[in-house]
């Protein structure tokens, strides 16, 4: 991690020399609220891909997302913030949970959370980082968003767009979801031998239950 | 506010993802780790639109719509992703991404057997058919 | 139906009876014998049909083209005059007589339907070269003769001699083939047709440019099939087929297909002195050759093996002097009583379990045994040794009438020095001829010693062909007046001083044989030996194969036998040694042709596996090195794929903005 905020701090360290008319040294109150906010996301992402204890990696996703959903008000879109506290907090990570209580994943610290090719996957997410965030803060170090005046996701202007603009994409993405529903099942269905060797009823909740709530939800979020 | 602050955050979280999917064992955290870069995308996507659409007058939102097609995009494809790490880890015992190597060359077979062995460690009677049933396959290649 | 019809038939029948005797042969085993018999019956008919109507009048002649072949048109045709008509009536018996001999011969052979439908085919064969007015159409059938050749002669693959014969069989005849097809060319490109009578009607009006190569590649073949020096030695080894087979391919009718064609084209080669006297000098060597060595084999169908080939020579001899009437008549003859010989010795060998004259010279009462197979071998065996008034005599007196004719200058376009040759050699192979065929005749039949082994009755199938073919051996000499109606119409009839001649030494053979057998014989109670085969109630032909197959662990040799009671061992003296392995032509041919195939082939597998092989092995090492390494990057482990796939993605951007940054 330590890398990582390194890079983060020279990207902002670049930046600080070429602002000029909104001086970074000079930051508003919305921009502090983000970089707070940001390094707490950042951070929480960072303890999801280092923990080694699964079920935390789960929860502090959460932590991450929730972050996230804070930045898209901060960005004054609204109804993304909302729909991603909807999908992701409350469908995309319960349905991680269930998948690693499925999958018999330990609780507790496991040593082996991580492969041997963590070091190589290290150098490579730092070269990444380093490269985008130097290409980034090169091109946009100047760029100014204007947060005030009306807001540019507000319910009613995506819903707008997402009605006049973007219906055919919408409709097809909605038999996507279908699709995706009974993949979802067909995959996740036992062997025949299997399905007939133990019978549909009570018993512990059979895989495809949870996933086929998942695309519903979405689709209900999504409209 | 400046655009670097959301643009140098999504970079680093899709570095933090991309870190997870290339260092994590479990696919489940894979997936997971697939989530963060998504959303690194996503908070890219906002945030240009926000920018685009104060400096336009006339705007489709397509950041935003883009950001809300893959958040269901997403969705499903985690969906998707659970249903195949599940019905792996049904055949073959463990959900450990460094064990299925089935498409490895039959020189690092060996090695393979040892990590199958290590991997099944922690699961019970799954464990055994999925090794059991990897065994022919291993056979397989060292002859082919 | 017109007499095209009918001769069309004679050809066809057989084929088709080949034809449904494949396909049935498995399924329906009833069908088999009447498949095998019946259509080479109906083709004898037919052709005997055939034979009266054209009664040696004009030559029919029909052609139908079916396709246009390019420059040199080929076309279905048939040619039918004396030769053809009396050629195919003699091929419709012999077959007849084997098919019919063969369903008692090979009765338990489990590979009879296949062996039946080949000798059908065969038979079809033949018929097509003696009806086919066309030289491609002929090729045709002289070639599926060969493969069925190969096929028949293989019959007992079991026995390596038998494998080994067949593939010596196939690949000296085609030895003779490929000169054979290259002067069909060339004749073919010199008069512009391949038919028969167009190809004459040139040649009549002088209009061949390149006689004296046409006519010795087109005799490169006639030697390979006809057995003639110096492609002769596949014959002896083929009598490791069965008997039947070796009676009807490799004596009656064949083997006379070389002589035949020369018979059909004797313009062509008569176009060409040289061609004639090369001609005579070969049918020389052949005959006089040949009778030495059947002096000298021990077994009884190599004995025969030997005789066709100097019978051969005979008819050579005759076309050598311009005399195709001759050489035809001789060719039915010796037909007739060759393929009696060959059958007879088939009953002989099953009756007596080995096929070794010193064996049955140490048999008693074998004649009582047999006597069907006793009478009519000796019948045969007199035509062969041309004692009057068997059928022999008479054929032969012609061929010797024809050579003195020619020596004496009174033929034109023969050169007297191949009349004195063939009549020279043929006199000397006379007296051969007597002697081993009184030597064949006197250990076959006069052995002393333990009584012969009781095989039971022969198959009524078997002896009565015997008898069938024993007519023509005794009465066709009558025929010598009315053939030359058939033929060219030169007189056949013996004149008196090559009769006289002829008959004086070929008595002198067989008396002189005769004293040699009455010196020697004392001597076989001394010398006991002989093998006879394990399975008395089995059927001839597998009494014959293990025949065939103990001859050489049981005398040292497949040839000879070290026998001193032998009369040919005292007559031939010295010579013996060398005799009875054919004067060493295969060990020549060995060393001249086998040796340096061989060293070449050792050659050219050294030069590949360590020249050509190494630069290959060379070539791959370092790809597979390469591929060595690659591999080792193949862990199978996706994160180290997606790992690298980044890297790379990551150093391909920062290169791209380099650059891009760098020109602005």
């Amino acid at each position: 991690m330590s890398p990582a905020a390194a890079a983060a701090t020279a990207a902002r360290a670049t930046t600080t020399t070429a602002a000029e008319t909104h001086g970074f040294l000079s930051p508003t109150g919305v921009e502090i609220a983000f970089l707070l906010v940001g390094l707490v996301t950042f951070g929480a992402a960072v303890v999801t891909v280092t923990t080694k204890q699964l079920v935390h990696a789960a929860l502090w996703l959460v932590v991450a997302l929730g972050g996230l959903a804070v930045e898209y008000l901060l960005l004054t879109a609204e109804f993304i913030a909302w729909v991603q506290v909807l999908i992701y907090v409350g469908s995309v990570v319960v349905l991680l949970l269930f998948g690693l209580m499925l999958t018999r994943a330990p609780i507790g610290r496991s040593p082996d959370a991580d492969s041997g090719n963590r070091w190589v996957a290290l150098a490579v997410a730092v070269a990444a980082a380093a490269a985008l965030v130097w290409v980034v803060v090169d091109a946009f170090r100047t760029t100014w968003i204007d947060l005030d005046g009306a807001a540019a996701g507000s319910t009613a202007v995506t819903g707008a767009s997402l009605f006049q603009s973007w219906v055919l994409p919408f409709e097809a993405l909605s038999v996507l979801l279908l699709a995706a529903l009974v993949g979802a099942i067909v995959l996740s269905r036992r062997t025949k031998a299997k399905a007939t060797a133990t019978p549909s009823p009570p018993g512990p909740p059979r895989p495809p239950g949870p996933r086929s709530d998942v695309p519903r939800s979405d689709k209900e979020g999504a409209r | 506010m400046h655009l670097a602050y959301p643009a140098v955050l999504s970079a680093l979280l899709f570095c933090t993802g991309l870190y997870g999917v290339l260092a994590r064992r479990n696919a489940i955290l894979v997936l997971m780790s697939v989530e963060l870069m998504l959303n690194a995308v996503n908070l890219n996507l906002v945030a240009f639109d926000v920018w685009l659409s104060k400096t336009a007058q006339d705007t489709l939102h397509s950041g935003q719509a883009l950001t809300l097609f893959t958040i269901a995009i997403a969705a499903a494809e985690i969906g998707i992703g659970l249903a195949i790490v599940l019905a792996v880890h049904r055949n073959r015992g463990t959900a450990n991404i460094d064990v299925l190597r089935d498409t490895a060359e039959s020189g690092t077979a060996d090695t393979d057997g040892t990590d199958g062995t290590d991997g099944t460690d922690e699961s019970d009677d799954d464990a055994v058919s999925g090794s059991a049933r990897s065994e022919p396959a291993e056979k397989a290649e060292a002859t082919a | 139906m017109t007499t095209t019809t009918l001769a069309v038939l004679v050809p066809l029948l057989p084929f088709l009876g080949a034809a449904a005797g494949l396909f049935l042969g498995r399924s329906a085993a009833g069908f088999v014998r009447p498949l095998a018999v019946l259509p080479s019956l109906a083709a004898l008919a037919l052709a005997v049909a055939v034979a009266v109507r054209q009664g040696g009048g004009r030559a029919v002649d029909a052609a139908t083209e079916l396709t246009p072949t390019g420059s040199v048109p080929v076309e279905l045709a048939l040619h039918i005059d004396g030769f053809a008509a009396l050629a195919a009536v003699l091929v419709g018996l012999v077959a007849t007589c084997v098919q019919i001999y063969s369903t008692g011969y090979l009765r338990d052979d489990p590979r009879y339907p296949s062996y039946a439908a080949l000798v059908s085919l065969f038979t079809s064969a033949m018929l097509l070269v003696v009806y086919s007015g066309d030289l491609m159409v002929l090729l045709v059938g002289w070639e599926v003769m060969g493969i069925c050749s190969y096929f028949l002669v293989g019959h007992y693959w079991e026995t390596p001699e038998a494998r080994a014969a067949s593939i010596k069989a196939f690949l000296v005849t085609k030895l003779g083939d490929v000169p054979f097809l290259i002067g069909l060319f060339a004749l073919a490109a010199d008069t512009g047709s391949f038919r028969i009578t167009k190809v004459l009607g040139t040649v009549a009006s002088g209009g061949l440019d390149h006689p004296t190569l046409i006519a010795l590649l087109l005799l490169a073949g006639v030697a390979g099939k006809s057995a003639q020096f110096p492609l002769h030695t596949w014959l002896p080894d083929a009598m490791a087929g069965p008997t039947p087979v070796s009676a009807l391919i490799h004596a009656a009718t064949m083997v006379a297909a070389g002589v035949y064609f020369i018979a059909r084209l004797l313009p062509v080669f008569a176009a060409s002195a040289a061609a004639l006297v090369v001609l005579a000098v070969l049918a020389a060597v052949t005959m006089a050759g040949s009778a030495l060595a059947a002096l000298a084999q021990d077994d009884i169908k190599r004995v025969l093996a030997y005789s066709t080939i100097g019978q051969l020579g005979y008819m050579t001899g005759a076309l050598a002097v311009g005399d195709r009437g001759a050489a035809v008549f001789h060719l039915l003859a010796h037909g007739a009583f060759k393929a009696l010989l060959f059958l007879a010795a088939g009953v002989i060998i099953h009756a007596a379990g080995t096929n070794s004259l010193a064996a049955m010279s140490r048999m008693k009462d074998l004649r009582a045994r047999v006597p069907d197979a006793y009478w009519t071998m000796t019948v045969a065996l007199l035509a062969l040794a041309a004692i009057p008034p068997f059928s022999g005599f008479f054929s032969k007196e012609a061929v010797l009438g024809a050579a003195e004719h020619a020596a004496t200058g009174h033929a034109e376009h023969v050169p007297g020095a191949a009349g004195w040759i063939v009549l020279v050699s043929g006199l000397v192979t006379a007296l051969l001829t007597a002697a081993y065929a009184t030597r064949l005749w006197l250990l076959a039949f006069r052995g002393h010693g333990t009584e012969a082994p009781d095989h039971g009755r022969q198959p009524v199938a078997m002896n009565s062909v015997l008898w069938v073919l024993a007519l023509p051996s005794l009465v066709f000499g009558l025929a010598t007046g009315v053939l030359p109606d058939w033929f060219d119409g030169r007189d056949l009839t013996p004149t008196l001083a090559t009769a006289v001649l002829g008959t004086g030494v070929a008595l002198v053979g067989g008396i002189v044989t005769y004293g040699a057998w009455r010196h020697t014989t004392a001597l076989s109670g001394r010398f006991p030996m002989g093998a006879v085969a394990a399975h008395p109630g089995a059927d001839g032909g597998l009494v014959e194969a293990e025949a065939i197959a103990s001859h050489e662990p049981a005398y040292g040799s497949a040839a000879s036998a070290p026998d001193p009671a032998d009369p040919g061992r005292l007559l031939l003296g010295p010579l013996h040694r060398h005799a009875a392995v054919g004067f060493h032509l295969d060990a020549v041919y060995t060393t001249l042709l086998v040796r340096p195939v061989r060293g070449a082939a050792a050659l050219v597998r050294f030069l590949d596996r360590e020249v050509v092989d190494t630069y290959v092995r060379g070539a791959g090492a370092l790809p597979r090195w390469l591929g060595t390494a690659v591999r080792r990057a193949q862990t199978g482990n996706v994160q180290t794929y997606v790992s690298a796939l980044f890297a790379g993605t990551v150093v391909l951007v920062v290169a791209v903005l380099l650059v891009a940054t760098a020109g602005a």
